[in-house]
């Protein structure tokens, strides 16, 4: 479905990716784990073409997508919930969900699903989305990522600043949205044990490259990630 | 709280409010200053204490009835429901406000007091809550901070100028060319300031405002210099002109009237109270509408927006193109009620009032700019007669509505689009 062979990015002259290459096959939870600084949030944005790759090719359902822009990235049915949920504080619930697709009007837009796994956001429905909590406004990110109906969705740090059992409800709804809507599902996370524990397949993030790749299952029993990720958790 | 303990408290408020009225009133009724006819250093000093008593004792009453009325029935309003009977209570009072704006609006010519100079005045205040709601889109929505507005007031003002005197267009005609010429102007602002935010977007559009006004003055076999341009035609009611005399029928014989300078002065203040409602219905509609989703969504977060889809360039570029339409529209009004336009219109204060009125009656509410627009020009009219005191005036005017409410008059910003009942 996403195949990304060979992307550099650069923060001006700073080297933020190098050489990265990662595959993601429809219906999977893809995770990609790493510590702070490793380059995570600029692939997924350089997926996205928030930051352009400078070098190598990624290419979505056999588009070339590396030089379009974002919104046509998106509107191919790729949906981004970015790092530290970039909710709109000043528009309700329900505004923030319609903006969700841009291209919609108000009566075409189909918020029934996302009602269903975040029955929290319809009591919340005409609150303004600042006034939520943090667990709530991860919802919000999510399920304003989820109304363009994309077939991949990519999350940012979803556990990021929440509390453990808000964590796992996240991530528990993470996989109803793959099971339920066949949504295939590329995750960043620092939370390397519950990604893992929830993903497929893993990839491992140092310093901008590609260290370690395979099976979550196996990553889970990897001595070298257990002792650098999972130690303590 | 026992009553009697109220009622003592109530005794030492109204004391005191009296204290507070004599020595206010003593001096302003108490004491005047008359042309003396019995000697004849000109100036005497007469008491006027009876009509000071009056005044205090009409003061304390007032207070008295507001403790009965107002003030007892604050106290005992439950504490729970507050917040949500405060929003209640303004979304009452906004539609209320409005609906009242409306039948004095239009009623206003008609009014026993309204002169020719009201009428003026009120055309005034409407082009500037006009220009208003056409910022509001750029500044109030979409959150571009424009210190340049003006330019496309100016644009539309030319615009229509110069195709009315040059081609011998009709008003009808010209209006929406000279909207189309300023919105085609705003997206020539937009494309430089794509990349700009804030500050720095709001140093380009204040630059980008004098560019206009020294093109405007400079070059001279296009627009006239400084001399501007004169003789532009006044707007005819459809095709039938108020004049005295005409070739063609006049507005006074088409409807049988005695032929009054009033008829062309009360048409101009309708046709900018008409120009004025269709900016402020197409702003609400548009609000509903996924650009102006867009716009708002811009206006909180440009990255997140990135990250949803929005097109950033085309969203920044409809609402500068749309917002100057309105400045056009508005220009093209300014022109015809004039009938004169010269580079001194368009200076850089123009564009500071315009957001100044938006900023005060906070961003986004379209009711606040009205309120603003009265505040600020009616104000500036009253003031007229303190001449070079009158800019100090409107300083402090601004001064005590940011310290009292910071947010702007109205600053609750009230959800564009609500989930109704009957979605759930």
């Amino acid at each position: 479905m996403l195949i990304a062979k060979n992307i550099s990015s650069y923060y001006g002259n700073i080297q933020a990716l190098d050489n990265i290459s990662i595959e993601v096959n429809k219906g999977e939870i893809v995770s990609i784990i790493g510590s702070n600084g490793a380059g995570k949030s600029t692939l997924l944005m350089t997926l996205c073409g928030i930051v352009p790759a400078k070098t190598g090719s990624i290419i979505f359902n056999d588009t070339e997508i590396s030089t379009l822009p974002t919104h046509e990235i998106i509107r191919m049915g790729v949906s981004q919930s970015p790092e530290g949920r970039r909710i709109f504080p000043k528009l309700t619930v329900y505004e923030n969900l319609l903006i969700g697709d841009p291209l919609k009007r108000e009566k075409d837009i189909n918020l029934e699903f996302i009602f269903e796994i975040f029955p929290r956001l319809k009591e919340r429905i005409n609150q303004r989305g600042g006034t939520l909590s943090g667990g709530e406004q991860q919802m919000l990110s999510i399920g304003r990522a989820l109304v363009s109906q994309p077939s991949l969705l990519l999350l940012d740090e979803p556990s990021l600043g929440l509390a453990p059992i808000i964590v796992k409800q996240i991530f528990e709804t993470i996989k109803r949205i793959n099971k339920e809507n066949d949504t295939t599902i590329l995750l960043v996370e620092q939370n390397a044990f519950g990604a893992l524990k929830l993903s497929d397949r893993g990839y491992v993030l140092v310093n901008g490259k590609v260290t370690i790749s395979g099976e979550s299952k196996q990553l889970l029993e990897n001595p070298e990630i257990k002792k650098a990720y999972l130690e303590g958790v | 709280m026992s009553s009697k303990k109220n009622f003592s408290l109530i005794i030492k408020d109204l004391i005191f409010t009296g204290l507070i009225a004599t020595v206010l009133l003593i001096p302003i009724v108490g004491f005047r200053t008359e042309i003396s006819t019995v000697d004849s250093t000109g100036l005497t000093f007469n008491y006027n204490f009876i009509i000071a008593f009056f005044v205090v004792a009409f003061v304390v009453g007032v207070r008295f009835l507001f403790h009965i009325y107002w003030f007892s029935k604050i106290q005992k309003k439950p504490q729970e429901n507050s917040e949500k009977n405060k929003k209640k209570f303004l979304k009452k009072l906004n539609f209320y406000l409005g609906a009242a704006a409306a039948v004095i609006a239009f009623t206003l010519p008609f009014m026993p007091f309204a002169n020719r100079y009201i009428v003026d005045v009120a055309t005034l205040v409407l082009t500037y809550v006009m220009l208003g709601w056409g910022l509001n889109i750029v500044v109030g929505l979409a959150g571009l901070l424009d210190l340049g507005y003006v330019a496309f007031f100016a644009v539309g003002a030319y615009s229509y100028a110069l195709l009315a005197t040059t081609f011998d267009l009709s008003f009808w005609i010209c209006l929406p060319l000279a909207g189309i010429l300023a919105a085609f102007t705003g997206i020539l602002l937009g494309f430089p300031v794509l990349r700009l935010r804030g500050d720095y977007l709001a140093i380009v559009t204040l630059g980008f405002g004098e560019i206009i006004r020294l093109i405007l003055l400079n070059w001279y076999e296009f627009t006239g210099g400084p001399d501007g341009i004169s003789r532009i035609p006044r707007p005819s009611f459809f095709g039938f002109p108020f004049a005295r005399k005409s070739e063609d029928t006049t507005f006074h014989e088409l409807f049988g009237l005695e032929y009054s300078t009033m008829h062309r002065i009360i048409f101009l203040y309708y046709l900018i109270l008409i120009l004025a409602l269709i900016t402020n219905f197409f702003t609400m509609k548009i609000r509903n509408l996924p650009v102006g989703r867009a716009w708002e969504a811009l206006r909180e977060d440009e990255t997140a927006c990135r990250a949803i889809g929005i097109n950033p360039t085309n969203t920044k570029l409809t609402a500068f193109a749309i917002g100057a339409m309105f400045g056009g529209f508005a220009g093209s009004f300014f022109a015809t009620r004039q009938g004169f336009v010269s580079p001194e219109s368009f200076t850089f204060i123009e564009s500071a009032i315009i957001l100044a009125i938006v900023v005060l009656g906070g961003m986004g509410s379209q009711i606040g700019v009205v309120i603003a627009s009265i505040l600020l020009i009616g104000s500036t009219e009253l003031f007229r007669e303190l001449e070079q005191f009158r800019m100090l005036a409107f300083g402090l005017a601004m001064i005590i509505i940011m310290i009292v409410k910071p947010r702007g008059l109205l600053a609750n910003r009230e959800p564009s689009i609500l989930l109704n009942k009957k979605n759930e």
